[in-house]
């Protein structure tokens, strides 16, 4: 890989609640590369967007604490940073797309004082800059009329205008590091496709990186050069694109991919993963995913199987891997 | 054949922005045609699938269906009989049997109810559990339905996942067992297993209570697997209506057509999706005469700029809205 931009090392997470500790986030470690984009998928729930917002320095503490690890920026420990040097960061070099919008956007504000005030205060232009370029973006990620849409308020938006609108706000400031969080599912395939068109362009150009959360695991794998896959606050499987859709090793991947509606024919039924997911405040012994997984074996409900690198760049976590095959 | 449950008739939403008298003195004030004219109709026990590209007017579809905001022209018709007359008292009756998904969780959730506040609310309006353990118990066994386990019911909706909050809302959705669910965009932030499950269970639902469904997403294989019929939409009109497996294998309109070209394949050697449509997105603030995929379209011709297309039956219950097939 080039030089990791974001190096997540031993991350835990878990929030202090009145009925017991709930951990949101168990030992993730990821890489992500100068100009790559690393999908992170996996179940609801899992810690996907508790992860990324770690990244930025944005979990609620309390009742959130991080209580391993340590997450770099180009070198520099996010966690050690004075308040002014976080401001920055996140002002001008990583940008997020929240998963729902409406917990971003103020509904008082005009959706062009939301884009363009942040790019007076963080990269100082003036007014006519700021309201050109807002503009700009809200055209490039496909708004009709920007020059209309840029006085009205969130609530005068569809549930995708709103999503492009924060995609916009994200882009703006030119971000080294876009960490996008669902950044397209109220998106219509069409104007999906014109983000995704959007995104590369903004890799290619700055060497951008991104972070990728989706369930789309269509637009994963066009989209995404390495895949993380989480399952109940663990990291259980990692490997590039390719690999992962053609040769899962993990049984939870193995289901997720095996539970995706087909576009060809109908089914009457789908066919999920059985049962549901632990209780992550109280949840099973050794592997995680055993009540649910059809492979499970004795050593599963006693001992937590490794994250282990299975060939090069291929890493899984699950005791099938472990024992010398009998 | 079974009755129509649903029947919508040239149903007409126009917004107005800037209406402020400010800028109606300045000539700022214009209007967005979300719903420009549509008509449909879903059987009972049927599921239609609405899709179409963003902003182009389903979720004020449906809104406007369970009259949380009123149409500037046009009948909706439950079980025949005229919903827009109806009383608020008659209103809040029907509310239990039409229940809407929100598209947007995080907004739709009261951030200072707990989650047992919020799902057994409406069984205390409708007068369906009384006591602290009948509710209690209800309230459990929607959980249990859409996958969260009983440690979630005392937690607040901002203590939640995405997922977890949509499947909250769906919960609420179906804590009436209403006779039409509007579910907007109800499953977009599931992961692909959950996602089958809920599927399912909306499939098990209908088939138990023949429950009847608008179904709004973007997911194309969503919409194929839950649909009986599927309309498509862009910019305020429905263009294409029929049987889903005809829509998905032999698609009429432009605009549909692009939607299917562009669904990207869970497989990274398929090729990448194609755009086939160029130009920009179109405007529902007073949109140019004609066709409103003029200008996009690659089958566009002279009519197209000046006349616009009825919806006209090109098969039996398939219907298109365009100049040149
Ligand atoms: N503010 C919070 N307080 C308490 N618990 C939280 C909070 N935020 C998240 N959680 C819990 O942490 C866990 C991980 O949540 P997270 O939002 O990271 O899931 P996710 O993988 O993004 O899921 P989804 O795909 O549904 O968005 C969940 O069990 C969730 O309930
Ligand atoms: N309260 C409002 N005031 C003004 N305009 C509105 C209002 N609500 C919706 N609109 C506009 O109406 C149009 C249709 O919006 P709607 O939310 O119905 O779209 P949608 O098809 O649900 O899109 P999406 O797929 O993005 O959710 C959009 O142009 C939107 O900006
Ligand atoms: S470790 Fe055991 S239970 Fe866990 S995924 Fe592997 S086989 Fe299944
Ligand atoms: S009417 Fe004309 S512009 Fe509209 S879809 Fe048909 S060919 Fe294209
Ligand atoms: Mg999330
Ligand atoms: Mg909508």
């Amino acid at each position: 890989m080039s030089e990791p931009v974001l190096e997540i090392d031993n991350l835990s997470v878990r929030f202090n609640l009145k009925r017991g500790v709930l951990r949101a986030v168990d030992g993730v470690s990821i890489k992500v590369g100068k100009g790559e984009t690393f999908g992170l998928v996996g179940e609801s729930g899992s810690g996907k967007t508790v992860t990324a917002r770690s990244i930025m320095r944005l979990v609620p503490t309390p009742p959130g604490e991080i209580a391993s690890g340590t997450v770099r920026f180009e070198g520099r420990d996010i966690y050690q940073m004075s308040d002014e040097e976080i401001r920055e960061i996140r002002g001008q070099h990583i940008a997020m797309v929240f998963q729902e919008p409406m917990s971003a956007l103020n509904p008082v504000f005009t959706v062009g004082s939301q884009i363009g005030d942040p790019l007076r205060t963080n990269l100082g232009m003036s007014k006519q800059e700021a309201r050109e370029r807002t503009i700009e973006m809200l055209q490039l990620v496909g708004i009709p009329s920007p020059a209309t849409r840029i006085d009205n308020y969130v609530h005068e938006f569809s549930g995708g205008m709103r999503q492009r609108v924060m995609l916009a706000m994200a882009l703006s400031c030119d971000p080294t590091f876009l960490i996008a969080d669902e950044p397209t599912t109220a998106l219509d395939v069409t104007i999906q496709a014109v983000i995704l068109e959007l995104i590369t362009s903004m890799i290619e150009r700055f060497d951008m990186s991104l972070l990728f959360i989706t369930h789309n695991l269509g637009v994963v794998a066009h989209a995404c050069d390495n895949i993380g896959v989480m399952y109940a606050s663990h990291l259980v499987e990692m490997g590039s694109t390719e690999e992962i859709f053609a040769n899962p090793q993990h049984p939870y991947t193995v289901g997720l991919l095996r539970s995706i509606p087909r576009l060809d024919v109908q089914e009457k039924f789908l066919t999920p993963i059985d049962g549901t997911v632990c209780n992550m405040m109280d949840p099973p012994q050794g592997c995680k995913f055993h009540p649910r997984c059809t492979q499970a074996m004795d050593i599963c409900k006693e001992r937590i199987p490794e994250f282990k690198e299975l060939s090069p760049g291929h890493f899984a976590a699950c005791h099938l891997h472990e024992q010398p095959t009998v | 054949m079974t009755e129509n449950l649903l029947e919508v008739k040239d149903l007409v939403k126009h917004f107005t922005l800037n209406g402020d008298l400010v800028s109606r003195i300045a000539g700022k004030t214009q209007t967005v045609k979300a719903v420009d004219g549509i008509n449909f109709h879903i059987r009972q026990g049927e599921t239609l699938g609405l899709v179409g590209e963003s902003g182009c007017g389903k979720s004020t579809t449906g809104r406007l269906i369970t009259r949380l905001i009123e149409p500037t022209a046009g009948e909706i018709k439950l079980h025949g009989e005229d919903l827009l007359s109806f009383s608020p008292k008659r209103m809040r009756e029907t509310r239990r049997n039409v229940q809407l998904v929100f598209q947007d969780p995080y907004a739709s959730l009261n951030p200072r109810k707990t989650i047992m506040d919020i799902l057994s609310r409406p069984l205390e309006v409708h007068k369906l559990a009384t006591t602290w353990h009948e509710k209690r118990e209800r309230v459990l066994e929607l959980l249990n339905l859409v996958g969260l386990g009983s440690e979630h019911i005392d937690r607040y909706p901002h203590e939640f996942s995405g997922g977890q909050r949509q499947r909250i809302a769906i919960a609420r959705g179906l804590a009436l067992t209403p006779e039409l669910v509007i579910g907007d965009e109800p499953v977009s932030a599931l992961d692909v297993s959950i996602q089958a499950q809920i599927l399912n269970l909306f499939r098990e639902l209908q088939e138990k209570f023949s429950l009847t469904y608008l179904f709004i997403a973007h997911d194309l294989a969503v919409i194929r697997h839950i649909s009986d019929r599927v309309a498509v939409m862009y910019v305020g009109k429905i263009v294409e209506t029929g049987p889903v497996a005809t829509i998905f294998s032999d698609p009429l309109h432009p605009y549909t057509k692009a939607l299917l070209a562009a669904v990207p394949e869970a497989d990274p050697k398929k090729p990448p999706p194609r755009l086939t449509l160029e130009g920009e997105v179109a405007t529902p603030i007073d949109p140019p005469p004609g066709c409103r995929l003029n200008g996009r379209c690659p089958l566009a011709t002279s009519i197209c700029g000046e006349v616009e297309p009825a919806l006209v039956s090109v098969a039996t219950n398939h219907e298109v809205a365009c100049h040149n097939l």
